[in-house]
């Protein structure tokens, strides 16, 4: 039995190794592109909203506390502290997504979002734009400001897929509460808890990276 | 061919098939499908990776047929385009990836190292419908049209130009690539902590030792293709531009990222065959595999050094000379451990008593296709001959002597070899080897030709061709046709002996590994009690001492009984 749980122990940290290869793609891409098309980069960021951005960080931050304190609860077999910590947590998933989609909702309206519908207004012409305005962005030539375009594939490719490990996440901690209101796991079946939160504090982690490379380049300006 | 042989059958007369094994336990389709034995999941994967092989042979024998003829005849360029897409993606994702590991390596794995299972059963069954999944999907994706980029989806044709259901497919591979992902993770956690006590890592058997190197680059190179698809997807569905040249985006990305996957993938084809023929020349040349570190560090060296040559493929593409410089030279280092193993495998053959099984004549088919397969892949990766040689037939026979030549060659070795284990009956003897070497002489008349075609410009992924070619063709075809016969012999006389060939007993080639001390078929359980492992892999004279200790106790039993 012992075996068993060291063994899958040792899977699930495997299995956020391939989950690092898996966002790793996305960041040397990210690499790449923002060495080639640093200006367009920087103003691509300023259009991104650094209040919804630090709040969302915020909240996941809180929300990987409360996670270590629902394994640190189980650990201690204390079933009501379990099962408030995993609603708080999953309260603070959800309102994760929410602002994301404000932010996505945002991005829709200005035409950020590449595909046909995409519009370099906010870069050729900064004047016009409020965010651009604030930032004291000039006008960028046509030809970098094009590559803005990159810059919103890698936020929506990167953002998204942190969402959707958001949302699998979210789904699972819906299932942990119904069990853990069961008693499932506070007596003494701790490492389904554990290995939940790993994989929280890695989605975590990963947005830590994700908050700077997008919201903040070239803020200090 | 002589009549010595190491078979060493019991009495058929008295001979009987144990009556609690792993098949007869449960019965039912859900007592298959709900399934947590390893054993029971490497059969339901035996059969499913057995049927999509028939797909993607099916469609090589088309391919073969419309270059019969210089003229596009049989079917339409696009068709055409289809059918080599759509063996490519099969063969490669839904046969070569898991055909080895999934099948022999769940059987086995467990076995040789001593557990009951592997880490994690549930996991080892949702890779099973992952794959599953996939492999519907690809049907599905055939069934209304198929896709025509090749099996590379090189963007950005896949991205923009072609209304083929890339999507799909992208999405069938996605999936099927978790499935290859749970193995390999579960390999590993299983090799990691589920030895048996004594098992130390030095007297695994090299199986093990090939299977665990094939699991790291399945771990690590396979989320780097999921996100290479996903980028893919997302650009042809919603428009984003990281692969797009109108908005910046680099095609060449693209493939960096592809190949950085689809390289290490075939050292995760060839590793696990390594590791077959590693077994079957030890056991039928009655020798320990000479240089066992050796051969073992040689299959990690292998995963290592596959992660570093992934550019050779991207030569012509208009990368910098000097990465293409460095990844020249780190494409030859590979050839070494390579290297290593084909000389120790000859020198454990030296001074062996030597036995021509059917396993063992497809281990040699093996080692002689696979050098060739290997050093034309030396001559590839050198940079001035491969700006001559990339996309011509040459690199079509190069890669077909690697997977079909060495690969499928070791696959079918462990088969043949492991059948008695698995179904507790043989594979009747004449037969097989005949398969072995009508498999061996349609191979060659198959894919040779095509080197003489790459080095003469013969372009790869044309359905038509100038005249003065036809002849090699024609040539290549009639080897195909043999070869199709040398695989459908297997499936033939392999489907009769589970009723009617002969029983095998526990132990007919004599071989050392612990899943030769079981039953055939084992027991769900595998073991009755957890071996205690005293001896190094490979070593004859503990077996023969167990044999002689074994008959000794029989005889007292006989005379207290008498």
């Amino acid at each position: 039995m012992q075996q068993q749980v060291d063994a899958t122990g040792f899977a699930m940290w495997l299995f956020l190794l391939t989950e690092i290869m898996f966002f790793g793609g996305m960041f040397t891409a990210y690499l790449i592109y923002r060495n080639w098309y640093y200006p367009a980069f920087v103003a691509a960021s300023h259009q991104l909203n650094i209040f919804w951005g630090s709040l969302n960080t915020l909240i996941l931050i809180s929300s990987s506390f409360t996670m270590a304190m629902g394994v640190w609860s189980a650990q201690m077999r204390k079933q009501g502290a379990l099962v408030l910590c995993l609603i708080l947590t999953f309260i603070l998933g959800l309102a994760f997504l929410g602002i994301k989609t404000i932010e996505y909702k945002e991005k829709f309206e200005k035409h950020h979002v590449p595909g046909a519908h995409y519009s370099l207004q906010s870069f050729l012409n900064p004047d016009s734009d409020q965010e651009a305005r604030e930032a004291h962005d000039k006008p960028l030539p046509l030809d970098m400001a094009r590559h803005t375009e990159i810059y919103f594939s890698l936020y929506f490719a990167m953002t998204g897929m942190h969402a959707l490990h958001m949302i699998i996440g979210i789904c699972i901690l819906g299932f942990m509460i119904v069990r853990a209101r069961q008693g499932a796991y506070t007596g003494g079946h701790v490492s389904f808890v554990e290995y939940f939160g790993l994989y929280w504090h890695f989605v975590d982690i990963v947005w830590i990276f994700l908050f700077p490379l997008l919201y903040l380049i070239s803020r200090h300006q | 061919m002589s009549s010595a042989t190491i078979i060493s059958l019991p009495d058929q007369s008295t001979a009987r098939i144990p009556k609690t094994n792993f098949i007869t336990k449960e019965n039912g389709l859900l007592s298959w499908l709900l399934t947590g034995d390893h054993k029971r999941i490497a059969i339901l994967y035996l059969i499913s990776i057995t049927f999509f092989f028939a797909i993607g042979g099916s469609l090589a024998g088309l391919i073969r047929l419309e270059l019969l003829t210089p003229q596009s005849d049989l079917m339409a360029t696009d068709t055409y385009n289809k059918v080599f897409t759509m063996h490519g993606i099969i063969m490669i994702f839904l046969f070569l990836v898991p055909s080895v590991p999934a099948t022999l390596g769940n059987f086995l794995i467990p076995i040789m190292i001593g557990a009951k299972d592997l880490a994690l059963p549930k996991i080892n069954l949702l890779s099973w419908y992952l794959y599953m999944a996939g492999g519907i999907m690809i049907l599905y994706t055939m069934m209304t049209g198929g896709v025509d980029t090749g099996w590379t989806f090189t963007t950005p044709l896949s991205t923009h130009y072609v209304n083929t259901n890339v999507l799909s497919t992208g999405l069938a591979i996605f999936v099927a690539g978790f499935s290859s992902i749970f193995t390999g993770l579960n390999f590993i956690v299983t090799i990691h902590k589920m030895r048996a006590p004594g098992m130390t890592w030095f007297r695994l058997p090299l199986f093990v030792w090939s299977n665990y190197a094939a699991s790291i680059l399945m771990v690590l190179g396979t989320p780097v293709l999921a996100i290479a698809i996903v980028l893919v997807a997302l650009e042809r569905t919603i428009g984003i531009g990281v692969f797009d040249p109108t908005k910046g985006g680099d095609p060449i990305l693209f493939q960096h990222l592809f190949w950085f996957y689809s390289h290490p993938a075939v050292y995760i084809m060839i590793l696990p065959g390594m590791g077959v023929i590693s077994e079957v020349i030890s056991t039928f040349a009655r020798k320990r595999v000479f240089g066992y570190t050796a051969v073992a560090f040689s299959s990690v060296a292998i995963a290592v050094f596959g992660f570093f040559v992934w550019e050779h493929h991207m030569f012509i593409m208009g990368v910098s000379n000097y990465s293409t410089l460095v990844f020249s030279l780190l494409t030859m280092l590979v050839a070494v451990p390579s290297a290593i193993k084909i000389f120790n495998w000859s020198f454990t053959l030296y001074k062996g008593s030597i036995t021509f099984e059917t396993p063992m004549l497809y281990a040699f088919g093996f080692m002689g296709l696979f050098t060739i397969g290997g050093l034309t892949g030396v001559f590839l990766g050198t940079t001035g001959m491969d700006i001559h040689l990339t996309e011509t037939y040459f690199i079509v026979a190069h890669f077909h002597f690697v997977m079909v030549g060495g690969m499928l060659m070791a696959f079918l070795a462990g088969i043949h070899f492991w059948w008695p284990k698995i179904t507790g009956r043989m594979y009747p003897e004449k037969i097989s080897q005949l398969a072995a070497v009508v498999t061996f002489i349609g191979f060659n008349l198959t894919f040779f030709p095509q080197f003489i075609l790459g080095t003469l410009g013969m372009p790869r992924r044309y359905a038509s061709y100038p005249e003065e070619f036809q002849i090699l063709n024609v040539f290549s075809t009639a080897g195909a046709t043999v070869l199709g016969v040398g695989y459908l012999l297997p499936i033939l006389y392999l489907t009769w002996s589970l009723k009617y060939g002969e029983i095998a007993g526990s132990n007919p080639w004599q071989a050392t590994g612990l899943e030769w001390q079981i039953q055939s078929p084992p027991l769900t359980e595998n073991f009755a009690e957890i071996p205690i492992v005293d001896h190094d892999a490979y070593d004859y004279e503990w077996l023969e001492k167990m044999e002689l200790a074994k008959k000794q106790h029989e005889g007292q039993e006989v005379s207290s009984v008498g």
